[in-house]
């Protein structure tokens, strides 16, 4: 084990992966000679060269599209788009292309492509900076969509999406490139599906994914250690396709869920996570299912406000209390 | 090119042509549903250009009125009419339908529904030739509307500063959907557009079978020679409307008919019969074998394939045991 930052994992899966595979190439604006924005592919350019480590220019959509185009016929593109917000550009040919295509070719044509992109809310970016665009992929036939968490996952979920024959979705964090953690030395891959209990309680079920894990577990300490509640923290992780008998498990446990997200609650994951406890384990709650998320407003620049937009581990703390009537 | 295979390329056209014109009765029998978008009076078009490259081997994608492109490419005729009849037989296992051709045996990349679309696609397909190392070129068939996209003018630019191999086949027919280009477009002449992004560009008859193969291996050979992206503008006409829902009614009488007499079909048989390659009753006589062929091969095929099963209605939604 070596601890290392979320973005020295990143970049450390994708030197491994051009490595071993000469189809394997990556592209997206400012990633080979500036290195990456968050650094994802720093030092790979001057070891890669021009071919496989590719500047594009700012043309979302249509890099996207050659990352594709070249995927459907044997490569492994990973495409890195700079921010989510700019991935509405890029949706045309995500979801019109990469997602159909297999399904609209009877199964003959595949487009495992890589889109990895930093989401989130991060330090006042204003508005067209600060989207959270998970449930738009989560409601996509044909995408697999993933959440690392830490940097164990985001190298272990890029080494898998690579070699994956599908599309894969990889939103990452804006705030969390810095974030040190544990990395095994050897090779490592982390599933594309399934849930992971990171946390194990038996009063209250939290679901998260990428950084909404962290508040839900900062609440769960707090909750142990100052009203002895013993959360379960759940992190989705996959949110495409998502893991319907984890999420069944921990609430036939717990009888009890709260999904947290930074996204606005309208058609959200805590939508999704809770209509699949209606359907498969309505009869083990003792209480109504809650959503923490973030207000439906489009995120203001003002730090005060801005910081009121977005859910935080207090507001898991409250409802948690809330539910069980403390 | 010698007598047979003059005789052999008037056949492919006249074919494309029977093959169109039976769609559009199965189209009329419910046989064929949703939207059908045929090719007549531009068949000069897919059948030269190919015939310049190496179908098959080259990569070729293109737009929605794809039929012919697909058939030219190599896709069995027979598996592209079970496709538009919804069959488990068709070239996309009925999942595609008439917009959504695929044939990757052939290197038959698609066609796809969403104007522009394809343009970044090929340079992909280019960018990946580029990356096997591989004597392939990419081609792009798509009409003069879809120049108006984005995705063209990006393409263009990432085509030529990665000096892509992808040859660009714009099939000018004059109309996008109802619309005149020169009501919706600053500059009608397609080459000049791609002239701006420094692309080597050349306009051209696209009625005349013999001058879209000579300027159509010229193109080829400048790309495949590793000269990077070319762009190849062809002046055509569709004869029919958009699709089957439109009558075409903002064209006048007189414009179709003056590209009626352009008929390519009609002009390459003419040729042929000029240069003594053909007689009238050879031409009659082809014309028998190919209704015959499309009847009772073609026809038959798609109306005695099955249907794909509900059951799998998931099935290549991801890809079966693709992913550990």
């Amino acid at each position: 084990m070596s601890e290392m930052m979320y973005w020295q994992a990143i970049q450390r899966a994708h030197d491994e992966e051009l490595a071993r595979d000469p189809l394997v190439f990556a592209m997206g604006e400012d990633i080979g000679v500036a290195g990456g924005t968050y650094k994802a592919t720093q030092g790979l350019y001057a070891k890669y060269g021009p071919e496989r480590i590719i500047d594009t220019p700012i043309s979302e959509n249509s890099y996207t599209g050659i990352g594709i185009g070249a995927s459907m016929i044997g490569c492994r593109p990973i495409i890195e788009i700079m921010s989510v917000n700019f991935a509405w550009l890029a949706m045309d040919q995500i979801i019109n292309v990469a997602a159909k295509v297999h399904y609209m070719s009877g199964g003959r044509i595949k487009a495992p492509v890589v889109v990895r992109m930093p989401g989130g809310t991060a330090h006042q970016l204003g508005a067209q900076h600060s989207a959270r665009m998970e449930k738009v992929f989560m409601g996509v036939s044909g995408l697999r969509v993933v959440t690392p968490r830490d940097p164990r996952d985001a190298y272990g979920l890029l080494k898998s999406a690579v070699r994956c024959d599908d599309p894969v979705v990889i939103i990452e964090h804006e705030l969390m490139y810095n974030m040190k953690g544990e990395v095994p030395d050897e090779e490592y891959f982390t599933p594309l599906e399934g849930a992971e209990v990171i946390r194990p309680g038996k009063d209250v079920s939290l679901f998260g994914y990428n950084i909404s894990v962290h508040w839900a577990l900062e609440a769960a300490e707090f909750l142990a250690k100052h009203h002895n509640i013993d959360c379960e923290v759940v992190d989705l992780r996959a949110l495409k396709p998502l893991d319907r008998a984890a999420i069944k498990t921990s609430v036939a446990k717990t009888h009890r869920a709260i999904v947290v997200e930074e996204d606005e609650a309208p058609c959200g994951v805590g939508s999704e996570v809770i209509a699949i406890i209606n359907e498969e384990a309505f009869f083990e709650l003792d209480a109504a299912p809650v959503r923490i998320h973030a207000a439906d407003v489009p995120i203001p620049y003002n730090h005060k406000l801005e910081k009121a937009a977005i859910p935080n581990a207090s507001q898991v703390v409250h409802a948690v209390l809330r539910m069980l009537g403390k | 090119m010698d007598a047979a295979d003059q005789k052999r390329l008037l056949r492919e056209m006249l074919f494309a042509r029977r093959f169109e014109e039976r769609c559009a009765e199965a189209y009329h029998e419910r046989k064929i549903g949703g939207f059908l978008h045929l090719y007549p009076g531009q068949e000069a078009c897919a059948i030269g250009v190919l015939e310049a490259a190496r179908p098959g081997h080259d990569y070729v994608i293109t737009g929605y009125r794809d039929h012919v492109h697909a058939i030219k490419a190599g896709v069995p005729a027979r598996e592209v009419m079970a496709e538009l009849y919804g069959k488990e037989t068709g070239s996309s296992r009925g999942r595609g339908g008439s917009m959504h051709i695929f044939d990757p045996d052939y290197n038959f990349m698609g066609g796809y529904a969403l104007v522009g679309g394809p343009f970044p696609l090929a340079a992909g397909l280019a960018k990946g030739i580029k990356m096997k190392g591989t004597d392939q070129i990419s081609i792009c068939f798509l009409g003069e509307g879809a120049n108006n996209q984005g995705t063209f003018h990006e393409t263009m630019n990432m085509a030529k500063i990665w000096n892509l191999p992808v040859l660009f086949v714009c099939e000018n027919n004059h109309y996008g959907i109802g619309t005149a280009d020169y009501r919706c477009t600053a500059v009608t002449d397609q080459y000049k557009r791609a002239a701006a992004y420094s692309i080597e560009s050349s306009q051209h008859d696209g009625q005349d079978i013999e001058t879209v193969m000579e300027a159509a291996r010229k193109a080829v050979d400048h790309v495949r020679s590793g000269q990077g992206p070319y762009f190849l503008e062809l002046l055509t006409y569709r004869l029919r409307g958009h699709s089957m829902s439109d009558s075409g009614a903002y064209r006048s009488k007189e414009e179709v008919e003056q590209w009626a007499r352009r008929d390519p079909v009609l002009l390459y048989k003419n040729k042929l019969v000029e240069r003594g390659v053909i007689s009238e009753d050879d031409y009659q006589a082809m014309e028998k074998s190919v209704l015959d062929e499309i009847e009772n091969d073609i026809i038959k095929f798609a109306e005695e394939s099955p249907e794909p099963r509900v059951e799998d209605l998931g099935k290549y939604v991801l890809v079966e045991g693709g992913c550990k």
